[in-house]
């Protein structure tokens, strides 16, 4: 075991976590914990842009874009943080410029912007150019150039080093908080890929930046990395993780494989058409069309398939045409996505329409936090010296549905103000006492799968895992079909108990930390579940068929879901007799379920039409 | 519900039926024998399937142990690297059926870096080269309050290089690589061209002083193999040609 001390601990190196670097490592010495190299993280995936309304083009401005991200949210959005997004967007796209990212560019030389879906001019008239891209690798040119950025500033790496534990100095899974009485965040435990060996990390500061959780479904554009470890982590010590349910599936992945293709393509006048041919878009958001917010366009697709009207030989896709667009201009703008086409499904987009279907892409949800950066641990209090930013976020800035766009913004944004933050706190603070075996429960977890005898195989388990949630918690839900889940999910706990892998060695065991990231799967599809159940409500990216309406009276609350041992109470904070006092039970633990208010400023909700 | 291909679905691309491919991997663990060995995995494969799809297959359902990176699946985290059939791809980018399945298909560690296990090389040498070639934006005086201006033409000289996903197929496909280790790479060199070639960039004379070294781009012997090997399909030959011949104009 290894023990490293560090004013200010970053677990992630994607556009958050990088971000979140720059600042914190020229106040404070800072380490950046990685499980990829930094140049691997899903950052380098987003492809469309990243919004702000630098007006470069036409007319725009940051309370638009404000409004925009809140009905785009289905006003689940907390206004004061989306507010903070819109405006400090512009400082965030200025600052990656001058960082040397390269953007696309106007004849006169400015920052080029193009339509996205849900952005619009003046609260919804027309669709409006706010996404400042880099042809369709913006994430990719964001991501490199946060990495350039980090090596001129000689920012400190622990590449290919999973963090396997949080470690608090109160057990939030089982202890009362006194009121006024403060838990501090003190190190997280790390295991080193490539020797096995365990490292502890003391830290007055850590932020969380360790991205989504996609990998519960089967059909995603998600890396495989991407196993939801910090919410996991977080919940596991017995922090709330918030509005689980809310995932995103963006409408075009390429059939069948998941691979996301930009919805610049659509912002670059490509169309959405059936079986029959027709812009079924046109029926569903007349006034902005194909560019109507991503869980809209899903739904609508899902639609069309279900009715008997998708493409293909089993009809279970619809068509993204590109035909009539100018084969140089599709050079210019959407070349990767494209060449992805061609690559993957031998389709050549200049002149057949691409086959495309839902693919799981975003959490909305995740570890709570205040607008800047800092973890809660109920509806209120904050963990002490604990930040997070990013998709393991929620802030929320992206309430029930993220617009387009806004991610790379909110990695910017507070990636930003998280490593600010936590730099600013570490130069006060004073490092906390570590416990006298840190590292117990992560040795323990991991002899236990290493040294378990024949089992059963990892890649089945979560085969059915993904399975199930594409099966019963995608586009459309009900009752019933999340409660198969669920009930598939607790089976699924119990083989997990007894799954085994072949690896047993030291070196380089990726067997044993794909084992380790299915827990964090299980886990996180369960709490997303149960929090679905429990939202008997259609709002955003949670469609109950059984409930298709959005009902603000009940439901206008943040759920916060709590893992508790058995004989703690059942009411968590925002208990709601009726609507938010579900508590399900499991072999050793429940999962209890409270609520946070909405921060409403300037906007009433109002119907969502586009 | 999800769209899938798998099972007997016919794939829009037209009818590719499933088949069984051999796949000749190169293993390597030194906690076991300091010896390298070829081991055979016949998997069943469907028409749209990839390397990568093949290897997890034999990983998740035959032998745990077989290691190696991966993480996007589609061709830009730059994680999977490797050599099959003899030439630098992405197993994520690769179709079984376009690499001839009929007879065993070769998967091997890309070559010039250490083997740490399996398909996985030690990078950090090739990271230490980029490193090295200052790939970040230099300027001096005071920042501007807005943003730089950049013509699209401007933008356009250096587009090619902007690309580079740091997978290291091009400089481990390099002979010269191969034989001396000091040798920056391709790689390198096209990261110092994506920021030489940007009008915004002051420290061009920097980068240039760097690769004049007896390590640098006077090493290439224009073999094109690593314009071959790259996956994101950057001329990298003609950028390293760029930048010698800047080396020639340009007085630093």
């Amino acid at each position: 075991m290894q023990t490293h001390q560090y004013d200010v601990v970053i677990v992630g190196a994607g556009g958050a976590g990088m971000r979140a670097a720059l600042e914190s490592s020229k106040e404070a010495r800072t380490a950046v914990i990685s499980k990829l190299y930094p140049t691997r993280s899903h950052t380098g995936a987003a492809q469309g842009g990243m919004a702000a309304a630098l007006a470069n083009v036409e007319d725009d401005n940051w309370e638009w874009h404000t409004f925009d991200t809140v009905k785009g949210g289905d006003y689940l959005v907390d206004q004061d943080a989306a507010e903070i997004l819109a405006k400090e967007a512009i400082e965030s796209v200025l600052d990656l410029e001058r960082m040397g990212l390269p953007f696309n560019r106007t004849p006169e030389g400015k920052i080029d912007q193009r339509r996205f879906g849900g952005h619009t001019r003046d609260h919804g008239q027309s669709a409006v150019r706010r996404a400042c891209y880099a042809a369709d690798r913006t994430g990719h040119m964001i991501l490199q150039t946060l990495y350039q950025n980090c090596v001129k500033q000689d920012v400190e790496f622990f590449n290919e080093f999973y963090v396997l534990d949080l470690i608090t100095d109160h057990d939030l899974t089982t202890e009362e908080i006194a009121d006024g009485e403060e838990v501090n965040a003190t190190g997280v435990v790390a295991y080193d890929l490539a020797t096995g060996e365990i490292h502890v990390f003391q830290a007055k500061a850590i932020i969380f930046a360790t991205g989504g959780a996609g990998k519960i479904f089967k059909t995603t554009s998600n890396a495989h990395t991407l196993t939801g470890d910090g919410m996991a982590l977080a919940y596991r010590r017995g922090l709330p993780l918030e509005d689980m349910e809310f995932f995103q599936f963006h409408p075009t992945g390429l059939a069948g494989l998941g691979i996301l293709l930009s919805e610049a393509a659509r912002g670059e006048g490509g169309i959405l058409r059936n079986s029959e041919g027709e812009r079924f878009m046109e029926r569903y958001a007349p006034t902005i069309k194909d560019l109507a917010p991503r869980d809209i366009v899903a739904r609508s697709m899902a639609n069309e398939v279900r009715e008997g009207r998708g493409a293909g030989p089993n009809k279970d896709y619809v068509l993204l045409d590109l035909t009539h667009l100018e084969p140089a201009h599709i050079d210019a703008k959407l070349p990767d996505i494209t060449e992805f086409a061609r690559t993957y499904l031998g389709i050549e987009p200049y002149t057949e329409p691409v086959p495309v279907y839902p693919t799981a892409h975003y959490a909305m949800g995740g570890v709570p936090t205040n607008i800047k950066g800092e973890v809660l641990r109920d509806g209120v209090n904050v963990v002490k010296g604990l930040y997070a930013a990013g998709e393991v976020a929620c802030v929320s800035v992206h309430g029930s549905n993220r617009l387009g766009t806004n991610s790379l913004l909110d990695i910017n944004v507070f990636g930003k103000r998280s490593g600010r933050a936590a730099a600013e706190y570490a130069k006060t603070a004073s490092f906390h006492e570590l416990p006298e075996d840190p590292t117990v429960r992560v040795v323990e977890q991991l002899d236990e799968m290493r040294n378990r005898p024949d089992g059963e195989r990892i890649a089945d388990i979560r085969k059915a895992l993904q399975d199930t949630m594409d099966l019963n918690a995608q586009v459309f839900r009900t009752g019933d079909s999340l409660n198969a889940a669920l009930a598939d999910i607790r089976e699924l706990q119990k083989r997990y108990r007894n799954a085994s892998v072949q690896d047993k060695g030291k070196l380089f065991n990726t067997d044993l930390l794909e084992a380790i990231e299915l827990g964090f799967l299980l886990d996180i599809a369960e709490v997303t579940v149960v929090a679905a159940i429990n939202r008997k409500e259609s709002r955003g990216g949670h469609y109950r068929e059984d409930f298709p309406d959005r009902d603000d009276a009940n439901y206008m609350l943040h759920t916060m879901a709590y893992r508790r041992p058995p004989e703690a109470s059942d009411q968590a904070e925002g208990h709601v007799e009726g609507y938010f006092d579900h508590v399900e039970e499991f072999d050793g633990y429940k999962v209890v379920l409270g609520s946070k208010p909405v921060v409403q400023t300037r906007y009433e909700p109002m119907e969502r039409k586009y | 519900m999800t769209a899938t291909l798998e099972a007997a679905a016919p794939s829009p691309a037209g009818e590719i039926p499933s088949f069984t491919v051999t796949l000749r991997i190169r293993r390597f663990n030194p906690e076991v024998s300091e010896e390298a060995t070829w081991e055979d995995f016949t998997v069943e494969a469907h028409g749209t399937d990839r390397i990568l799809d093949a290897l997890h297959k034999i990983k998740w359902d035959e032998d745990g142990s077989l290691t190696f990176r991966r993480s996007c699946a589609h061709g830009v985290c730059g994680s999977d690297a490797m050599r099959i059939n003899g030439r630098n791809r992405l197993a994520c980018k690769t179709l079984l059926k376009d690499v001839n399945p009929d007879k065993p298909i070769t998967v091997e560690p890309i070559k010039g870096l250490p083997v740490v296990k399996d398909l996985v090389v030690d990078m950090e040498p090739f990271f230490a080269s980029y490193r090295e070639i200052m790939p970040f934006l230099i300027t001096s005086g005071n920042e501007p309050s807005k943003e730089r201006y950049q013509s699209p033409e401007d933008r356009a000289k250096f587009d090619d290089t902007t690309k580079c996903i740091l997978c290291a197929a091009c400089t481990s496909s390099c002979p010269v690589f191969w034989t001396d280790g000091q040798y920056f790479g391709p790689a390198a060199i096209v990261n110092a061209h994506r920021f030489i070639f940007d009008s915004r960039d002051e420290g061009g004379s920097q980068r240039l002083e760097i690769l004049n070294d007896k390590e640098g781009v006077w090493r290439c012997r224009t073999t094109f193999n690593c314009t071959e090997a790259c996956p994101r399909g950057i001329e990298v030959t003609k950028a390293i040609q760029e930048v010698k011949r800047a080396m020639i104009t340009r007085a630093f």
